[in-house]
């Protein structure tokens, strides 16, 4: 009876997620707000927030870049639904869809990718890139926002997440 | 005024926010600054009148639009109030839970 009872108090107890480390290995819109989304909201809960930006993620953080993200129109069924792939893929969609996109945000009080992570980071968030990546697309520091605490290794990236409360989120 | 005085008499819901903006006073939002172990200072309390007066002009509340607000910058706000400011900062100003996702 008592065995019942202690097997029940291990599988209610309680572990508040403490820590989140969200990693952003892609580059279109949606993929980087995901992530900034999450992170901010974290960071407005009082959860601890790293982000870890790889492959075509870094675009997210690359100065001149950031706010000039995209969607794609082509191979994205959930958005184009109606529309052919091969008008989809027509000069100048992407741009327009992409544009349409940010103006929704806008209204909805979302702000743009820069002035996103300037919030993430007042609230305490840490913003990393990948050091394998960042010398793949042959960047640098110089390259990337202000925002950046470094670029690191996995190895590193696995340490930021140190804790026994913490998650990862993969994007 | 003691802490039972004051708080006794308001009403909160089941998350700890005021359910009548009413029954708020600066005394009451000095409580319950204690109870999360913040003394108000005038900053704390010049945000606390504008989140209560935007409230009231049925403005939707995020920590950007605090942000702009040109009373304290987002470092600040969270500096204010330590934790989970926006949700922390609506308790003691009286106001219902924000919805935001910024």
């Amino acid at each position: 009876m008592e065995a019942t009872a202690f097997k029940k108090d291990v599988q209610t107890k309680h572990h508040k997620v403490e820590k989140v480390l969200i990693i952003v290995s892609k580059g279109t819109i949606e993929d980087v707000y995901a992530g900034l989304v999450m992170a901010n909201g974290a960071v407005m809960e009082g959860i601890e927030a790293k982000m870890f930006f790889t492959f075509f993620g870094l675009n997210a953080i690359r100065k001149g870049k950031q706010d000039k993200l995209h969607t794609a129109t082509v191979g994205n069924p959930a958005m184009m639904e109606h529309v052919p792939t091969m008008i989809a893929g027509l000069p100048g969609m992407e741009a327009l869809a992409s544009a349409m996109m940010k103006k929704e945000m806008d209204k909805m009080d979302i702000p743009p990718v820069s002035e996103f992570f300037d919030m993430i980071v007042a609230g305490g968030g840490e913003i990393y890139a990948c050091q394998l990546a960042a010398e793949m697309f042959h960047l640098e520091e110089d390259d990337l926002i202000d925002d950046v605490k470094g670029i690191i290794t996995v190895g590193d990236m696995y340490a930021l997440a140190d804790g026994p409360n913490t998650q990862i989120i993969f994007i | 005024m003691t802490d039972e005085m004051t708080l006794s008499d308001i009403s909160f819901n089941e998350e700890g926010y005021m359910t009548n903006p009413d029954e708020w006073s600066r005394d009451v939002a000095r409580e319950l600054a204690r109870a999360n172990d913040i003394e108000l200072t005038d900053k704390h309390f010049e945000v606390l009148e504008f989140l209560r007066k935007a409230t009231m002009d049925g403005e939707k509340l995020s920590i950007r639009r605090i942000g702009k607000s040109g009373i304290v910058d987002i470092k600040g706000f969270y500096a204010l109030f330590p934790g989970a400011p926006l949700k922390l900062a609506s308790k003691l100003a009286g106001i219902p839970k924000p919805a935001s996702y910024v």
